[in-house]
């Protein structure tokens, strides 16, 4: 199954990185050709096979559904990019620059 | 002190420690001395990213202080210590050799370093890797490749290439390490050092940086099979903190050097060894009963006609010495492990694309903000913090998790997988107590000699499947083609680490001199 452009420039802004046209170009001749190693599997017959979603579970007992707190010996603000009252600190949302640009 | 310290294993530098001979700060400075001798930094073999010579001595000054040279001062007392840069530290970075993370020091230790400092280890440096463990040969660092200590010409392997080049170079003797598909396994082969695979769940996750989930598991490189069943001993074992780590009991693996079946891991004698009180006894020289009654399996498609001439010799050897020690080897199939590679590089960067969406810039890590509001901070900042190849995985993750490809890649390869690892229940519910197989198709490659991404896939070929099958595994070296190293591997079923190294002290006992030859 080849890979399009469209696809890449898709597939990275659902991953949320930022990739030019060139760039694009390159990466979608690399998708394709690593996929197309991947399509010996579709020839696999595993009707009736139970996907692997984790190995294991020996031994692993359940533990109570209650978070943990974080042991942490230094404080967010120490390598948080931006932080302000406790809070970490973003850019704004949205602006009319974005909806122009997905909407281009 | 230096040329000593290059060839004594992590159990014999403790028992030196323990015994007053030697200090730890000694062992740091030898570790040092010889880092410098040899070169780690950038210019030279580039395998150490982040190191403080000084903070290492304080700390082995310390040590020295609260414990002197008493019994009770670990099984690890005064023994550096390498570790990869993915496995969260508290005085060095942790930054997975990647510019998002630059900087980036953990505000909490992994489970795996705590357990060793607590029997003694110190940590002297982060070693280069693969970014994100990203690849087969360490080239991936966004901080240039490591070299390869037996010819500096070629890669030293990946994605644990600087964990495996600092034992091979002799600047420590046990290193940690990280695998998702053989990033432990074929940097110890190609680099003629001995390197091992948990069993999935075996080694606490907690602190190591996540690539896949559902395959990662921290490893113990080392010079020996001896410092490996050591270093592994100490990290694995339950811990609260990552819930897919197991409860099952943790053998003495050292004891495995003497065949027979694990003793009672409760009386007070095997107490002592674990804890360091008491010597391991000696094991007695190979014999041809060392390994009767063990049958070791040698799977056909891990020995394919294409398969270096001169690499199958070497496996023919390694397994001629399994027969002479009593061992019956037996041609088995695991039919589905051409399978493998496809399989792996759907599921892992699938994983990876979710793993990898925490490095966005908000909470730690690099953040380039264009100014255009927060989607376009997102993608400036992930766009310049990745580097190629893990920008390419998270591509061929989300792609084949987006709508209309997920179930013929994704749900597929899962479901594949579980043939897979159906293959390696049958063959050990058939009486096979180990496989043996060569670790890697060729021996380390020059720098820059591949550049197809799926060509550098195909490095992972006989290791990845012990990945998706959950099992341990183990690389331990076997001999030599063209003066570069060539490793064996050991694989057993789950949780049975015990047998593993049972059958590698055997293969490096019955080698001798011979595996680095």
């Amino acid at each position: 199954m080849a890979v399009t452009r469209e696809d890449v420039l898709h597939i990275a802004e659902l991953a949320r990185l930022g990739v030019d046209n060139a760039r694009a170009d390159e990466l979608t001749k690399e998708l394709s050709a690593i996929l197309a190693h991947m399509d010996v599997l579709s020839q696999v017959d595993t009707t009736g096979v139970p996907a692997t979603t984790g190995i294991g579970g020996e031994g692993t007992p359940l533990r109570p559904d209650v978070g943990v707190p974080p042991m942490m010996e230094r404080t967010l603000e120490s390598f948080a990019p931006s932080m302000r009252d406790g809070f970490f600190i973003v850019p704004r949302l949205a602006t009319h620059e974005d909806s122009a640009e997905s909407g281009a | 002190m230096s040329v000593e310290f290059t060839k004594l294993g992590a159990a014999a530098i403790a028992s030196n420690v323990r015994a007053g001979d030697v200090s730890p700060p000694d062992m740091v400075r030898a570790s040092f001395n010889r880092a410098r001798e040899i070169g780690v930094g950038r210019d030279t073999l580039n395998i150490y990213l982040h190191s403080d010579e000084k903070a290492s001595l304080e700390e082995a000054e310390a040590m020295h202080e609260r414990m002197g040279s008493s019994a009770d001062a670990g099984v690890l007392a005064g023994v550096p210590v390498a570790i990869k840069d993915n496995i969260a530290s508290l005085g060095l970075p942790t930054t997975c050799a990647s510019k998002i993370l630059a900087g980036y020091v953990s505000p909490f230790e992994a489970t795996a370093i705590t357990r060793m400092r607590a029997s003694g280890a110190l940590i002297v440096a982060k070693t280069n890797m693969d970014e994100f463990a990203m690849g087969s040969s360490t080239e991936n660092s966004a901080h240039g490749p490591t070299r390869n200590p037996h010819d500096v010409r070629c890669v030293p392997g990946g994605s644990s290439g600087g964990s495996a080049a600092a034992i091979a170079a002799g600047v420590t003797p046990l290193a940690l390490g990280s695998e998702t598909g053989g990033s432990v396994r074929q940097p110890a082969a190609f680099c003629g050092v001995v390197g091992v695979k948990p069993t999935y769940g075996r080694v606490s996750r907690y602190g190591l940086v996540a690539f896949a989930s559902s395959l990662d598991q921290i490893g113990v490189l080392g010079r020996t099979v001896d410092d490996a069943a050591l270093g592994l001993e100490t990290i694995a074992g339950f811990d609260k903190l990552d819930s897919t780590s197991s409860n099952v009991p943790v053998p003495i693996y050292r004891l495995s050097a003497l065949g027979g079946p694990p003793p009672d891991s409760k009386s007070p004698d095997t107490e002592a060894i674990r804890i360091g009180r008491s010597p391991v006894p000696l094991p007695p020289p190979p014999t041809s009963k060392t390994l009767e009654g063990v049958v070791i399996g040698k799977p056909k498609e891990y020995f394919p006609e294409s398969l270096d001439a001169s690499i199958r010799d070497l496996c023919e050897r390694s397994l001629d010495r399994f027969r002479s020690m009593g061992a019956t080897i037996r041609d088995i199939s695991l039919p589905r492990s051409p399978l493998a590679i496809p399989v792996y590089y759907i599921l892992a960067p699938a994983e990876a694309s979710s793993n990898l969406a925490r490095f966005d810039g908000v909470r730690y890590g690099l953040r380039v903000d264009p100014g255009k509001g927060l989607k376009a901070m997102y993608e400036a900042t992930r766009s310049q913090g990745f580097g190629p190849e893990v920008t390419r995985r998270i591509l061929l993750g989300t792609y084949v998790l987006s709508a209309g490809y997920y179930d013929a890649y994704y749900k597929k390869a899962q479901a594949v997988r579980t043939l897979i690892a159906d293959d390696f229940k049958s063959v050990f519910a058939s009486g096979v107590n180990a496989i043996f197989t060569p670790t890697t198709p060729t021996t380390a490659f020059q720098v820059g000699a591949i550049s197809d991404p799926y060509e550098m896939y195909l490095n992972d070929i006989f290791t990845v499947t012990a990945n998706l099958a959950g099992v341990p595994a183990i690389s331990v070296p076997i001999g030599r083609v063209r003066r570069l190293p060539v490793g064996g591997q050991i694989i057993t079923g789950h949780f049975d680490e015990y047998t593993m190294f049972r059958v590698a002290y055997a293969l490096e006992a019955g080698l001798g001199a011979e595996a680095h030859q």
